[in-house]
């Protein structure tokens, strides 16, 4: 069973219904007790991020899912899911991530040329680093497969973990990797076949 | 980079596609689900969902109908058809949407766009604009383009991606159902006033349309179409090749 967090951020019927098609269990939960029986955990994530901390705290859940990393279950960060797993973001003042993936949130605008329009809407090509094996996540993909992406900011100072950019006037983290935590700034439930066989690789991992 | 994206719009009422779509290996040439996923599956960068029904119940089908797509289809989404609330916005984002697109809505209350834009993301706000050429001016239409507002459309598209909407559907009324190309010349016009995707709709009867549209206009995101993919006579896949061969970047 995989755990689809909910912490009232986001819309997650989508992420659901991917994970349904793919032909495996996913339950959406924010109840701890529920998702500490799950195999795996999705955090997914609309929205901004001190907003989005502070729900993963009332609710509890930021000591459950830093426990349930360091016992060794697999954890997946989506779009603004990803960014919570960095140890802080700039977004809105300063705030404290998840600190499983060492690495900040900043603005996009901040390494884009003035002329790049933001967000950074739409269909993007991973480019996967040099110097590196692919990662498993990425087993069912090749590079340069498009995903989606809507975004804002962006994780940097993560270039250790990253496994995946876009090139947007700059090139952005698009997916990292810390041992056995996951995050991508795409949506892999948006982005088609190539998302659903990301999904199945974390399904299987 | 980013892609240019091509979109096929969708009309539904009653629960079905209005003028369904003829293409091999369909069997239910109307059925909204059937329909989203073929055109996921042959190139489709996004689909837009349009409801013209007219009834309470009909709008309930209609939510019913997209919740089957949404659960089928992992592209993006856009709902678009009587969309003048909070509720409404909740209401199809609720059933699997990604962006809402609004029309007569906003221009009968101003203030929906910025109302969505703060609670659900200028992401999720599309401008959908229906322009005329009205002496030489290019006005904004209500109603399905049946009635001028007597706005200036160029400055109510300014108005409403101050207001959130983060993104804008230009429908060009002179050049829709021409088939002769998109409208260039009301494209140009908006792209320099705005600094969020644009997408031309309206115009387009064959592949190099869209070649032209892109190559002429570089800030234009994407291209929107109903019925030369409906009735095949432009295929996403065979369009997207030939973009590819110009040079355009696409998925």
């Amino acid at each position: 069973m995989i755990a689809i967090v909910d912490y009232g951020v986001g819309n997650l019927f989508s992420l659901q219904s991917s994970l349904h098609y793919l032909g495996k269990q996913a339950l959406v939960s924010g109840d701890p007790d529920i998702i500490k029986k799950c195999e795996k955990i999705i955090l997914p994530g609309v929205g901004a991020f001190g907003d989005a901390i502070l729900k993963l705290q009332q609710a509890g859940l930021d000591g459950l899912l830093k426990e349930e990393v360091r016992k060794g279950k697999k954890l997946l960060g989506i779009c603004l899911g990803m960014q919570l797993l960095f140890e802080q973001s700039s977004e809105y003042g300063d705030h404290k991530g998840l600190g499983l993936i060492p690495g900040k949130v900043q603005p996009i605008k901040s390494v884009i040329p003035e002329a790049y329009k933001v967000p950074h809407i739409g269909w993007n090509a991973l480019i996967f680093p040099r110097n590196k094996p692919i990662n498993p996540l990425f087993q069912y993909i090749k590079e340069k497969d498009a995903v989606y992406f809507v975004h804002s900011y962006y994780a940097t100072e993560c270039e250790k973990n990253v496994i995946a950019y876009a090139e947007y006037g700059a090139l952005l983290t698009a997916a990292v990797a810390n041992e056995n935590v996951y995050g991508t700034q795409f949506h892999p439930e948006k982005s088609g076949q190539v998302g659903l066989k990301i999904l199945q690789a974390f399904c299987e991992s | 980079m980013i892609t240019k994206r091509i979109i096929p719009c969708l009309d539904v009422r009653n629960g079905r596609v209005v003028k369904g779509v003829n293409f091999e290996g369909l069997n239910d040439i109307s059925s909204p689900v059937e329909l989203g996923k073929y055109y996921s599956e042959h190139g489709a960068d996004e689909l837009v969902f349009y409801d013209i029904t007219a009834s309470f119940e009909e709008r309930k089908l209609f939510t019913d109908i997209l919740k089957e797509v949404a659960e089928n289809v992992f592209i993006p989404l856009t709902v678009g058809g009587g969309i003048n609330t909070l509720e409404d916005f909740d209401r199809v984002l609720k059933c699997g949407a990604d962006k809402v697109s609004v029309n007569s809505g906003a221009i009968r209350n101003p203030s929906l766009i910025a109302q969505a834009a703060k609670r659900y993301g200028n992401q999720c706000v599309v401008l959908s604009a229906d322009i005329k050429r009205v002496d030489g001016k290019f006005m904004l239409f209500a109603k399905g383009g049946r009635e001028n507002t007597g706005l200036d459309a160029i400055q109510w598209i300014k108005r409403c991606t101050e207001a959130g909407a983060g993104e804008v559907v230009v429908n060009s009324i002179d050049t829709d159902g021409v088939k002769k190309g998109f409208d260039l010349e009301m494209l140009e016009v908006v792209c320099e006033c705005v600094s969020v995707p644009v997408i031309a709709s309206g115009g387009a009867g064959c592949v190099s349309d869209f070649v032209t549209l892109f190559k002429k206009l570089p800030k234009v995101d994407a291209g929107l179409a109903a019925s030369i993919f409906h009735f095949g006579e432009v295929s996403i896949n065979e369009l997207k090749h030939e973009l590819a061969t110009q040079g355009i970047i696409v998925r």
